[in-house]
């Protein structure tokens, strides 16, 4: 099983823009972990760090038991998945099926192989009918599914995703929570990037909070957004999600999500009758 | 004012069209939300409205876009510049890749529309305070976090003070602050009177800033209303758009058979 582990990470980026600032983290194998917190807080530069694209400035990172200072890109990618915030920066190919394949050929899948690979991914986003289309021809949030989907098909056994939920309407929302869903039934890790407070506590289990470079609160969503913790969350200029704010004015304890609301009250008028 | 009239739109080299039949016009000070689920057409309209399309990317337009009551059809780009703003769907795209601290790139645009340098400074100024990002304003706007990049992009239009203003998801990368900063910012300019189309993902952004939303569905205008009525007709869900998180779990508490009214 592949842990991944940041110790006394701190990263400057060429021109000294300090985005780490010592960051400790373990995830372990098949847990889900959403990373929020304020716009440059340092949440896609320590995502970066789970795939090599970017190597600490102090500190250390391993992937398994892989130390992403030493080891090449083309290894680490074949252990950590990272779709990218833009998909434009990701995206290069002429096709939707060559943009999906070139991934999973490049850590060595061939044949028949390849071909499953490319086609549970593009179905897993309902992308199927659309091999030949030029993705450029997609419209954004069509080319942010293409590439989840692209990752998704290099099968690696940490999923990072950055934003997923961003442009997308219902659907997309809901295509994702379950590529979400079923990557943790696999026991895949899967990480993901969001501001959305909805998505975040619906399909996570862990939530860390980042400010200025720095994990500022790490745990359950029930405890990420607990009314003690509020204060904590709008220093990093979050808001708790509305089912939240309603359970505490309603006296329900901890309620991240509709689901919860709905289960207290029910819990509540059971009790009383 | 700012109006489409029986607009249609066809991409060159589509082959259906990505626009029809749609009328919506704006009254001075007027902002108006744009769902829809994706590639129904709020891009599209979009670049329609603001007049790029088919001036600058070609294509197919039938009807007419009306500023001020006349058809500016055959106004070239930098007449129309002043008069309406766009703010793409990538903020990448916004960048004018030639300026290399956040207080130059706000300033590209008012400085292109040939307005004083003092002023334009004045302007740059506070539209950088207004959106929280005074202290970037010496870094390179290319090596931003991408939310950040997003409210410089946003923080351009606002220094430019557009007429009328066309925003494609302008908040979709910021975080809720950043969000409530450029919601008050809009707000703001609104109430100087320029008119605005915002299309958004998030309801409950717009929720709070229009006080009309169009939903879009295949490039038609499936409904078109005042915004709580719009944002509660269950029609919007079927459409796949996500309603504000009020409405969800309203819906969610009906489904349960609980009968309790919420906080305010």
């Amino acid at each position: 099983m592949t842990d991944l582990s940041c110790s006394a990470l701190r990263y400057e980026y060429p021109g000294g823009v300090r985005a780490l600032e010592g960051v400790d983290l373990v995830i372990s194998a098949g847990e889900r972990v959403a990373i929020v917190g304020q716009n440059g807080s340092g949440k896609t530069t320590l995502v970066r760090h789970f795939n090599g694209l970017l190597r600490p400035t102090e500190g250390r990172v391993l992937v398994g038991n892989l130390d992403t200072q030493t080891t090449r890109i083309a290894k680490l990618a074949a252990v950590v998945g990272l779709a990218f915030q833009d998909p434009d920066r990701q995206i290069f190919s002429g096709s939707v099926e060559a943009e999906v394949a070139f991934g999973p050929r490049n850590v060595g899948l061939r044949g028949a192989e390849l071909e499953a690979s490319v086609r549970e991914a593009l179905g897993s986003v309902g992308l199927d009918g659309e091999r030949q289309t030029n993705p450029y021809d997609l419209g954004y949030s069509r080319r942010k599914l293409l590439t989840i989907a692209s990752v998704l098909a290099m099968r690696t056994p940490i999923v990072v995703l950055d934003e997923p939920t961003t442009g997308q309407d219902a659907r997309g929302i809901r295509t994702i929570r379950s590529i979400v869903d079923r990557l943790a039934a696999e026991g895949r890790t899967v990480i993901a990037i969001s501001h959305d407070m909805r998505f975040v506590s619906e399909s996570f289990s862990r939530i860390v909070v980042m400010r200025g470079g720095r994990i500022v609160s790490d745990g359950t969503p029930a405890d990420a957004f607990a009314e003690d913790g509020w204060p904590l969350l709008r220093s990093t200029n979050l808001e708790p999600p509305f089912a939240a704010v309603v359970g505490a004015r309603m006296g329900l304890g901890p309620t991240p999500t509709d689901r919860a609301v709905v289960d207290a009250l029910v819990a509540r008028s059971s009790g009383v009758g | 004012m700012l109006r489409l009239e029986g607009v249609s739109y066809r991409y060159a080299g589509a082959t259906g069209k990505s626009l029809r039949d749609v009328d919506l016009s704006l009254a001075d000070g007027e902002v108006v939300g744009v769902v829809g689920p994706s590639e129904a057409g709020k891009s599209t309209l979009s670049l329609v409205a603001s007049g790029l399309a088919p001036r600058a990317i070609g294509g197919t337009l039938e009807g007419r876009l009306l500023i001020d009551g006349e058809d500016v059809s055959g106004q070239p780009m930098h007449e129309l510049a002043p008069l309406v703003g766009i703010c793409f769907q990538n903020p990448l795209t916004q960048l004018s890749q030639v300026a290399d601290t956040v207080f130059e790139e706000v300033a590209f645009g008012p400085l292109n529309l040939g307005i004083d340098r003092i002023e334009v400074a004045r302007r740059v100024t506070r539209s950088v305070e207004a959106l929280g990002i005074g202290e970037l304003a010496e870094r390179d706007p290319r090596r931003l976090s991408g939310g950040q990049i997003q409210l410089v992009a946003v923080c351009g239009l606002l220094a430019m003070e557009p007429r009328h203003l066309v925003l494609d998801e302008p908040t979709a990368q910021l975080d809720p602050e950043g969000k409530r900063l450029v919601s008050d910012a809009l707000l703001s300019l609104a109430a100087k009177g320029t008119a605005m189309i915002i299309c958004e993902h998030d309801t409950d952004l717009l929720a709070q800033v229009c006080s009309r939303i169009v939903a879009l569905d295949a490039g038609q205008i499936a409904l078109d209303g005042l915004t709580a009525e719009v944002l509660a007709n269950p029609r919007l869900e079927e459409l796949g758009v996500q309603p504000p998180a009020p409405v969800s779990l309203r819906r969610a508490l009906d489904r349960a058979g609980l009968k309790v009214a919420l906080p305010a």
